[in-house]
């Protein structure tokens, strides 16, 4: 990972301070004089702003911070959260599909099914990966996997990260929307705990095609929603120049969406994104998915599906008219 | 034969008197075969040249479908909020109310109990006409309350889906509405009741990708544009032309995922057969 030096447009005063401070250390090792006041002062400077930066995102930066190029992956994530974990491959029915990974891991003792969207993160990888866009056999290994669970008995964690299903000749051949649909129906009955967690981009039903869960959470700095930005623009603008007017508007963020109840919780990130810092965003996970599974696990079974079932029942904003008022 | 020889040139009739045809009295299919409105009606909205099944609403599907048009509306005042304080060009509340006012119907989908050929069946149907049936949190609540009503009385339920998939204007929300009538159709399929999903022109996206796959008896009107992506973003996506047919009912049949396909004169007749057939 960090092989690329991205720099999104309002983290630019951070990094040509941080370049500065560097400079002046190299100065002062270099000439031997003492600017240790200034170097305090000004990492003082660089703490405040990066605070003041991150802390009053906008809508539209979030979304830039979800896609970050360094961000890390399902795979990233996975890899750091357990001690072994073994990926399985392949949909049974018609091949496997590499923009959804998934396989059993054990994550402090124990053992979970983790499946997961997967970006890549050169051109070849992001060609293998499909950019994170799931074809139908994607959801269908998904829900294969998820499944397995079920049989041995073992709690399911989703990682979500997808632009969107893959909207292709193909795919629609082979059902894409049926794969989702079927997708969210099965994983009502699942009788093993599900946690859910948005790691990066959540677009639409192909985000949600993995994302039943009785534990819906969301990292802070990433997006969950109907659609993309970008394609609300160019459907209600008819442009994609309104992209950031867009984000507004689809009131997309983890904070949002706590708010209107349409997750359960948001997992803090370190100061700058996950992108900044794998190991503490990996640890602050782990600590949110080890607590969730024991709470989940103090359920019963029907309790457990019967609460998933009525959560998702109850979301939803409408008015009921009253009566012999006419339209 | 008098009326060969023209005695006198062009039209005579001063434009005062000229006589007008009313308007909407003759309709035009998209081949171009000319029908009386009474006589489409009579056939159930399908042109009889040419097959074309015209779009139509709940009103129609109603009148066509349950017996001497008899039928309780489930969760009429049901009615959208807006949650997001959503505006793009107009905010949506305004939007909504001009489409009220337009369609003469409330929301994108309406729900109604009735008899089916002598038999209690619960119908949800949507409104393409309302925001391009888009669904937002009404519609998905009505298709969840018409599903517990169907649970509670153990009535077979019937979808009819028309609807471009999720409304934007209710962003999230939207969303989990694929999510909550999914989670009432494993209800529903739990308790063994039949669940009829028809997927009419158009049927695309959200719906596509939830409710309307989830029959157990997925059933198509001929020639309805049924997909989850939309045929303009895969054009964009892979750049290039798409092939005939390509979405078309008669498409998704061959790939497997619609037990049949109805012409929707024989709609009622079918569906009568096919709970026949179940109830033996």
């Amino acid at each position: 990972m960090n092989n690329n030096n991205t720099v999104l447009d309002f983290e630019k005063p951070i990094v040509d301070l941080e370049s500065k401070l560097n400079d002046m250390k190299e100065l002062a090792d270099k000439n031997d004089v003492d600017v240790s006041k200034a170097i305090k002062d000004l990492e003082k400077k660089i703490e405040t702003l990066k605070k003041d930066t991150y802390k009053n995102l906008t809508r539209w930066q979030r979304v830039q911070l979800s896609r970050h190029p360094n961000r890390p992956y399902t795979l990233d994530y996975i890899y750091e959260l357990t001690s072994s974990f073994i990926e399985l491959h392949g949909d049974r029915s018609y091949g496997d599909d590499k923009a959804i990974v998934g396989g059993l891991g054990e994550i402090d003792g124990k053992t979970f099914m983790l499946i997961g969207q997967q970006k890549g993160r050169n051109t070849k990888q992001r060609q293998m990966r499909n950019f994170g866009m799931a074809n139908p056999e994607g959801y269908r290994k998904a829900l294969r996997l998820m499944k397995t669970a079920e049989k041995f008995n073992k709690p399911i964690i989703t990682l979500i990260d997808t632009p969107g299903a893959f909207p292709g000749i193909e795919a629609e051949e082979r059902g894409q929307g049926e794969a989702i649909a079927r997708n969210l129906k099965e994983m009502f009955s699942l009788k093993v705990p599900i946690i859910c967690i948005v790691i990066g981009e959540g677009a639409s039903g192909g985000a949600l095609g993995i994302a039943i869960g009785d534990r819906v959470l969301m990292l802070e700095n990433t997006w969950y929603s109907v659609i993309s930005p970008e394609s609300c623009s160019s459907i209600l603008w008819r442009s994609w120049d309104y992209k950031e007017q867009a984000a507004e508007a689809l009131k997309l963020t983890a904070d949002d969406m706590l708010g209107f109840k349409l997750i359960d919780g948001i997992i803090k990130e370190p100061l700058g994104g996950a992108d900044k810092d794998l190991q503490k965003a990996s640890s602050e996970i782990k600590k949110v998915i080890l607590k969730e599974a024991e709470s989940l696990s103090q359920l019963s079974i029907d309790e457990l599906i019967n609460a998933r079932i009525d959560k998702f029942c109850k979301m939803g904003d409408f008015k009921q008219e009253e009566a012999n008022v006419g339209v | 034969m008098s009326w060969f020889k023209r005695n006198q040139k062009g039209i005579k009739t001063p434009t005062s008197q000229k006589k007008d045809s009313p308007n909407g009295l003759w309709v035009k299919s998209p081949s171009g075969k000319l029908i009386h409105t009474k006589e489409l009606k009579s056939n159930s909205y399908v042109f009889p040249d040419d097959g074309h099944h015209q779009r139509i609403g709940s009103k129609e599907y109603f009148e066509i479908l349950f017996d001497h048009n008899e039928f309780a509306e489930i969760e009429e005042g049901l009615i959208p909020g807006d949650p997001l304080k959503f505006e793009d060009s107009k905010p949506y509340p305004d939007r909504v109310v001009a489409s009220q006012k337009k369609t003469n119907l409330k929301e994108a989908a309406r729900s109604a109990c009735g008899k089916l050929g002598g038999k209690d069946i619960a119908v949800c149907c949507m409104d393409f006409s309302f925001i391009g049936g888009s669904m937002g949190s009404v519609v998905g609540e009505k298709i969840a309350r018409t599903i517990d009503y169907s649970l509670e009385r153990k009535i077979p339920f019937l979808m009819i889906s028309k609807s471009g998939g999720a409304r934007m204007m209710e962003a999230g929300f939207s969303l989990m509405q694929m999510a909550k009538t999914s989670a009432k159709l494993h209800l529903l399929s739990e308790a063994k009741i039949p669940y009829i999903s028809l997927l009419t022109d158009p049927t695309t996206g959200g719906v596509t990708a939830s409710f309307a796959m989830l029959g157990d008896f997925n059933i198509a009107e001929p020639k309805a544009l049924i997909g989850f992506a939309g045929p303009r973003v895969i054009r964009e996506t892979i750049g290039k032309d798409l092939p005939k047919g390509f979405q078309s009912s008669e498409f998704v049949l061959d790939h497997g995922f619609i037990d049949f396909i109805v012409d929707r004169r024989e709609l009622k007749e079918k569906l009568m057969e096919l709970f026949k057939l179940l109830d033996n």
